[in-house]
Formats: structure tokens, C-alpha cells, sequence
């Protein structure tokens, strides 16, 4: 008896399982098997990672559940599909829960069913019918130089289908940073004049999800912000969520304990580097880069799953500026606290030391009670004692001393006058 | 039944030196309050590297070797016969009770979390395993026996026969274990030190660490109880038992030198006695013990200085200093971190200690004249003597 019998409800938890990749061979049938139950899970989930309310989860759950799952048309542009590429490794939910389930993607330049003109007559249709409604979701960079010649579909060059489409948009959502800051074409010199979609119809606001790939979280995240609430997440100067890019990689890397106390690796494979120390000197671009890979990692492996986590310097894709400009090795500017040039040496001495005044005070208690000592000392008899009656005991002392100083040796009779410290 | 006549010391209470007694205990009484209040790290440099600081050392280890008189003498009185020496059993007793149970008191003041103090006598919250808990345990039940041992004193004082009949057929057994606990303790307190490693200077680091705890622990038992007695009698004009202390000196004289060849050969057969002249720190510390010790130990060997009053004084002070020394050294001055760390007590932590000696002092100066502790042939009534 196996345990789906014993148990009917782990029917729908086996299900939703295999989605995960238990049964590799028929993901698809069991694409629709998420229950209420896990839904309600998957965006509690996602709440948390936006550091929203539980309460916010359920509305997110309601949303998704709606019999009208808001349209989306997903352009692409300069790139490489390396964005639509992280989506399929999210795994709650996936893809294919968030596209076919959550929302409709009714137009997807790589993901089509169908192509050619039969394609782009639905995404026309699309455009109309739900005008001022669909989300329009861009990859990759938009070429401007000659009249954008350089990137074109269907005849149609990549600036004029970006500008048609988000003409009906109700929101806009640039994916990875080619469609945030025009990516790795536009680095110098930049020959086709790339720019990300927020250049090319400045009038409009455009959610920009940078990283190369993003983390399919940050992407997932903000869709559901935007279809539970109407409105975007709290954005930065350049439009980016607050949630995921708001803190430097640099403030939550596990590796920072070692930059605070200057351990740094110096080459790949240095004791340091085989220590896990700081990849600063490598050329790390955490310092200057907004991003929250070491918090939530990549791939749902678990902890470390993330370029520095694997020994690699960041080298700063989300950053326009910085990623495919500056060369990997480049020390990163440090945005928070500058590094001394000069670091205190490991040994370096901790811990309190003697002070002047607790050196008096060992110094004062001891001669206190030396002084105590040496003055009851010439009221001692140097000799046996009276009240024995070994009187003829040598009333010499002990000749071999070596550190004690020469005691008195006239008799005691000398009296009080003979107390003098020693 | 007891042949010995004991008398409370008459004298006033207040005296000059009390009040000075008293007002340096005041003093370390507030540094106690604001360590209660802002926590260990406000008022102590106790740090990573130096978990233990001179409250641990000074106030347990070096107090309850100060009173070791107490298990020292009565081993001596009990085990070997020697009744003569039951004159110093009282005294040694007191300062036994005081050293304990403010030792006690600083091991309390010394925990983080003092508030599970407790947890030391509960089966389920012990941790049977550590030397640390067998060390807290058995100072805890020393300490009780110690007060039990202490009850015919108090009996005596108040008239409490019936306390000394109920006491008198049972207390063997106390003084029994009022003798083995010590010995278990003391000894731990060396155990303690053995899983420093190779952080202890080889100086003080020994296999045989337990043994020369016991060793000194006994050796300054009777040294604190030949200087306390060399200075009751002269400060309150009893008559003195230097005819006693000559015959205790010979003891602590084979203890000492038993000692000294020990180290020494240990450092000889580790060739490690170039750690003595390397001219650093350690060594310094260490030839000062050394030369304490062997004050110590060349004044008792010879007959005369033995039999000399000022002599034996010289000797059982230095011994008493030496074994301080022995202590401070093998848990501080010897021990050496990594990382380089340094310590040295602060002033509030420094004044905590000095007024926990004073507040010793104090209660064994009007304990010695509310009960009967002194021995005494003819008390004096000469008022004249301060105290």
C-alpha cells in the first residue's frame, strides 16, 4: 500500500511535488495541481521575502486566483534570454504556474506557440482588447543608433514596438539589466547606441528589475506586488524595487566579517581565498553594488548559492556602470565605510592593560601589607621563642638566604626605636 | 572534655582600624553594586583572551589557600594524633569559614549569569563531567561544613548545650569530610589549569598541576596560620605558640622542598629550565615565586630559623606571598592567549578584591572578639590594647 492510499490529501502534495522535478518526464500534467492550500503558502512566502504582512499573502493568493489573470506581453530585445532563462529556475512557483496560472501570457517573443504573423496578430489583439490593462514586461536593450535598425521583429524596428506596446500598458516592467540600463551593448563603445526601456519612452514609469540574469524572486516578486495592489512596490532614484535593491551586496555578504578584520583574498586559490576570506582585492563589486543575492541566494539550493558564496568576486551586473564597464579586477569604490590603507596587524595587542592608577593601587595594597609586616617585625623575638624552654637554640638566623636583607641581629631588647621598615 | 580554654578578645569593637577596614569594604561593596547593575564588562577588563581575572584567582583561589589552615591543621590534629596542636585549630577554623565563604561570594560575583547559580545542586541542570562543577560543588559543601565545624564556637558563645550534645557525636564525620573536600578541591583547582595547554608557559604548566596545588594549598594553610598566630598573639598580647609554630615549620618544610625538586626536576627533565633565565616576563615572575619559595623553605629547614619568633614570621610570610604567587602566576601572569591579548585588573575590579580582604579581616577581627575562638591561658583585660 502506498502512502498517496493511506493518506488522499498527500495525492495533491505528490502532485505538486513532481512539479518540482520529482517526475521530470510529465512536469506539464501536473502543472494545474496547485492547490488553494499551496497557493495560499507560495505567496505568504512571497510576502515574506518582500517583508509585507501575511495579510498581504492572502490578498496576493486572492489575485492570482481571480478568473481574469491580467494579460502580459513580454517583448525582447538586445539579449540573450537569460532573464526568461532565471524564470525557469524558480521553483515556487514555477514558471509555468506563474505564466499559465497567474497571470496570462498572451504574447512571448521566445515562448510562442504560435509564430510569424499569426503571433504578432494576437499580441495586436491583445493590445487592444485589453488597452490600459495588459502588463508589458521588456528584455533586453533597445538599439537607438540609426534609426534602431540594429533589432528588429517583424519588420519592425525594437524602439517602435517598445513605444506601441507600452502606449496601452498599465504597468512596465523591465527585465534584467539590458532592458534596465541597456546591459552589456551598452558598454563602450557601445556601437548600436543600446539603452535600457526607461530611454526610450521617458514619459512613462518603468519598473526596472536589474542582474544578469536577476534573481527570478526580485521579477516574481514585484509581479505579484503589482497585481495584489494596482501599484508598484517601493521604487529607488532609478526605479528599482526598494525590497531587492535597496541594501549593498556588501552590507549582507556572508564574507564581510572578513573584510571588517581585513582578510582578504589576494589570487584565486591563495590560503586566503581557500579560507573564504574577502574577495574585495579580487575586484569584488559588493561595495558598490545594490543587490540582495547574498540574502536570498540563487537556484532554492540553500545558503552560498551565489557568485561570492562560490569564491567569485561579484562584478556588479545590476549596476549601471560598473558591470560590463569596469574590468572584473578593479577594486570596487566602497559606498558604506572606506578601508583604512593600513590594517592593524592580526596580532595586534587587545584587551585592558595595566593603567598608572590600578599599578598604584597593586603597588599600595602590597607595601601596605609588607609595611604591616616589617612593622611587627623588630617586636618578634629573634631567638626561640620565651615560652619554650629550648633557651639554648642558636639565636642566629638562617645564614643561606638569598633574597631575604640582612635582619637585625642585635636582640629584641632594642625596643620599638628599632622599627624602622626594612 | 576539651583541656583548652578559649575566650572571646576583649577589646572594643570600633577602632581606628576597623573603621579603615570598614570604609575600604564600603568602597568595593559599590563596585559590587555597579557590577550587579552595568554588568562585568563595565567594572572588570576581563576579556576574551582572560575569561579569568584576579577576582577568581584573588578572591577563591589565593582566599581559600589562605584558608586551607583550617583542613591543614585539623588533618594534622585528627588524622595524625597530634592533639598538642588543637591551639591553633579555632583560629585556623575562623579564617577557614571567612576565606570560604567569601570565596563563594566572589565565585558568585564572578559568573555571567549568576542567576543560575542554583543550577550546581540540581542532578538534571549539572553537568557532572566538568572539573568546574566539581570544584563549585565541593566548595559549596565545604563552605557548609565548614559552619558546621564552626557551630560548637558559636555554641559556646551563646550557651547552646544541647546544639554541642546534638553536634558532638556526629562531627567526626564532618571533620572527616571537612578534610577530604578540601583535598578534592584544591587539587581541582590544578585540573582546572590542565586544559590551558600550551597557553601556560612551561614554566607553570606540569602533568602533576593537581598535586602541587594540593601541595601549596597545605604548605600555606599552615603558613597563614603560623602568621596569623605570630600576629594574635602580638597584637592581642596572648601568649604566643611559636613553641607550636617551630614544630608545624618542619612539616611545611618538607612539604616546600618536596615542592621545589619537584619543579625544578620536572623543568630539568623537560629541558625547559632555560625558560627561567630567558629574561622575559614569565621568567621574572617565575624567580620571584622561586626566591619566595625558597625563603620559605631555608628558613624552616634550619633549626634556628625556626626557632626564631622573627624568623619563622619572614619564612611563613614569604611562603604565604610565594603561594599567592604560585597561583597568579599559573592562571594569569603564565597564561598567554592567541591573539595577543593583555590584561590587568582595573581599578573598580582591583578595589572589589582589596575589600573583599579588608571585609576578611574585619569579620575575623570581630568574630575573634564576639566568640570564643582565641586560645588563651589568662585573658587580658588590659583595654588599652586596639585591635
Amino acid at each position: 500500500m502506498t502512502v498517496a492510499a493511506q493518506n488522499p490529501r498527500r495525492d495533491t502534495e505528490i502532485g505538486f511535488e513532481a512539479c518540482l522535478g520529482r517526475d521530470p518526464d510529465h512536469p506539464i500534467v501536473t502543472l494545474g495541481g496547485m492547490t488553494r492550500r499551496q497557493l495560499f503558502r507560495f505567496c505568504a512566502g512571497v510576502a515574506a521575502t518582500m517583508g509585507l504582512s501575511s495579510l498581504a499573502g492572502v490578498k496576493m493568493a486572492e489575485a492570482a486566483m481571480a478568473s481574469h489573470r491580467p494579460p502580459v506581453i513580454w517583448l525582447h530585445g538586445q539579449e540573450c534570454t537569460g532573464c526568461t532563462e532565471t524564470l525557469l529556475r524558480a521553483f515556487h512557483p514555477t514558471l509555468e504556474t506563474l505564466l499559465l496560472d497567474v497571470i496570462s501570457l498572451d504574447y512571448h517573443d521566445t515562448l510562442c506557440v504560435g509564430a510569424g504573423h499569426q503571433a504578432l496578430d494576437h499580441k495586436h489583439k491583445v493590445m487592444e482588447e485589453f488597452a490600459g490593462a495588459y502588463v508589458l514586461v521588456t528584455e533586453g536593450g533597445t538599439p537607438m543608433k540609426d534609426g534602431g535598425i540594429y533589432c528588429k521583429v517583424g519588420g519592425k524596428t525594437q524602439v517602435d514596438l517598445v513605444r506601441e506596446a507600452a502606449e496601452g500598458a498599465a504597468a512596465i516592467i523591465a527585465i534584467g539589466s539590458c532592458a534596465s540600463w541597456g546591459g552589456i551593448q551598452s558598454a563602450y563603445p557601445n556601437p548600436t547606441g543600446a539603452v535600457g526601456t526607461h530611454e526610450v519612452i521617458p514619459d512613462k514609469t518603468v519598473i526596472n528589475v536589474p542582474g544578469c540574469p536577476p534573481n527570478p524572486y526580485n521579477f516574481l516578486s514585484t509581479v505579484l506586488y503589482l497585481l495584489t495592489f494596482g501599484q508598484a512596490p517601493e521604487l529607488d532614484q532609478l526605479n528599482r524595487p526598494t525590497f531587492a535593491y535597496g541594501r549593498l551586496i556588501h552590507e549582507n555578504c556572508e564574507r564581510r566579517p572578513h573584510f571588517d578584520a581585513g582578510r582578504f583574498a589576494l589570487e584565486f586559490g591563495d590560503a586566503g581565498h581557500r579560507q573564504g576570506f574577502c574577495l574585495y582585492k579580487l575586484g569584488c563589486k559588493g561595495p558598490e553594488t545594490p543587490a540582495n543575492c547574498p540574502a536570498i541566494g540563487f537556484g532554492d539550493v540553500g545558503h552560498g548559492a551565489w557568485p561570492v558564496g562560490t569564491g567569485h568576486p561579484c562584478f556588479g551586473c545590476t549596476e549601471k556602470g560598473i558591470g560590463f564597464t569596469k574590468p572584473i579586477h578593479a577594486l570596487a569604490e566602497v559606498r558604506t565605510t572606506t578601508p583604512p590603507t593600513a590594517y592593524p596587524e592580526v596580532g595586534a595587542a587587545k584587551g585592558e592593560g595595566v593603567t598608572p592608577a590600578s599599578a598604584a593601587l597593586v603597588a599600595g595594597a602590597l607595601g601596605a601589607v609588607v609595611g604591616a609586616g616589617a612593622m611587627l617585625l623588630p617586636r618578634l623575638e629573634n631567638g626561640p621563642a620565651s615560652d619554650t624552654d629550648t633557651a639554648a637554640a642558636a639565636p642566629e638566623p638562617p645564614a643561606a638566604e638569598p633574597a631575604a636583607p640582612a635582619a637585625p641581629a642585635e636582640p629584641p631588647a632594642a625596643g620599638p626605636d628599632a622599627g624602622a621598615p626594612r | 572534655m576539651l583541656p583548652d580554654r578559649h575566650e572571646p578578645f576583649k577589646a572594643p569593637l570600633i577602632t581606628p582600624f576597623t573603621l579603615i577596614l570598614f570604609t575600604v569594604s564600603v568602597i568595593g561593596l559599590y563596585f559590587l553594586v555597579e557590577r550587579f547593575v552595568y554588568g562585568l564588562g563595565a567594572v572588570t577588563n576581563l576579556n576574551q583572551g582572560y575569561p579569568w581575572g584576579i577576582w577568581v584567582i584573588a578572591d577563591i583561589k589565593i582566599a581559600t589557600a589562605l584558608g586551607s589552615g583550617g583542613f591543614a591543621v585539623a588533618a594534622l590534629i585528627y588524622i595524625f594524633n597530634r592533639y598538642e596542636y588543637h591551639a591553633l585549630m579555632r583560629p585556623a577554623l575562623l579564617a577557614a569559614v571567612l576565606g570560604y565563604t567569601l570565596g563563594s561570594a566572589a565565585a558568585f560575583i564572578d559568573l555571567g549569569r549568576y542567576w543560575n547559580f542554583y543550577h550546581i545542586v540540581l542532578p538534571d541542570h549539572a553537568q557532572p563531567n566538568s572539573i568546574m562543577f566539581e570544584v563549585a560543588l565541593c566548595m559549596l559543601a565545604y563552605t557548609a561544613v565548614l559552619w558546621i565545624e564552626f557551630a560548637p564556637v558559636i555554641a559556646d558563645r551563646f550557651g547552646w548545650t544541647k546544639l554541642k550534645r546534638v553536634l558532638r557525636p556526629i562531627m567526626v564525620f564532618f571533620i572527616a569530610l571537612g578534610i577530604l573536600l578540601p583535598v578534592m578541591h584544591q587539587s581541582s583547582f590544578g585540573s582546572v589549569l590542565l586544559v590551558m595547554g600550551s597557553k601556560l608557559s612551561p614554566l607553570w604548566y606540569s602533568q602533576w598541576l593537581p598535586l602541587y596545588y594540593l601541595i601549596t594549598a597545605i604548605a600555606m594553610g599552615f603558613a597563614a596560620v603560623m602568621v596569623e598566630a605570630t600576629v594574635a598573639s602580638h597584637r592581642f598580647r596572648v601568649p604566643s605558640e611559636q613553641h607550636l609554630l617551630a614544630r608545624l615549620a618542619k612539616i611545611v618544610a618538607v612539604l616546600i622542598g618536596l615542592f621545589l625538586l619537584m619543579r625544578l626536576g620536572e623543568l630539568w627533565l623537560n629541558d625547559a629550565l632555560w625558560h627561567v633565565v630567558a629574561g622575559d616576563r614569565h621568567a621574572l615572575m617565575f624567580q620571584i615565586e622561586l626566591a619566595l619559595f625558597a625563603i620559605g623553605f631555608l628558613v624552616f629547614a634550619s633549626p634556628g630559623g625556626r626557632a626564631s619568633e622573627r624568623w619563622s614570621f619572614i619564612g611563613a610570610s614569604a611562603l604565604v606571598f610565594a603561594t599567592a604567587l604560585y597561583r597568579l602566576n599559573a592562571a594569569i601572569i603564565g597564561i598567554e592567549p592567541l591573539d595577543n591579548w593583555s590584561y590587568f585588573p582595573s581599578v573598580p575590579e582591583l578595589m572589589v578584591t582589596v575589600g573583599f580582604v579588608a571585609l576578611e579581616i574585619l569579620l575575623y577581627l570581630i568574630l575573634v572578639k564576639l566568640f570564643p575562638v582565641l586560645h588563651t591561658a589568662d585573658v587580658p583585660t588590659d583595654n588599652s590594647v586596639k585591635a
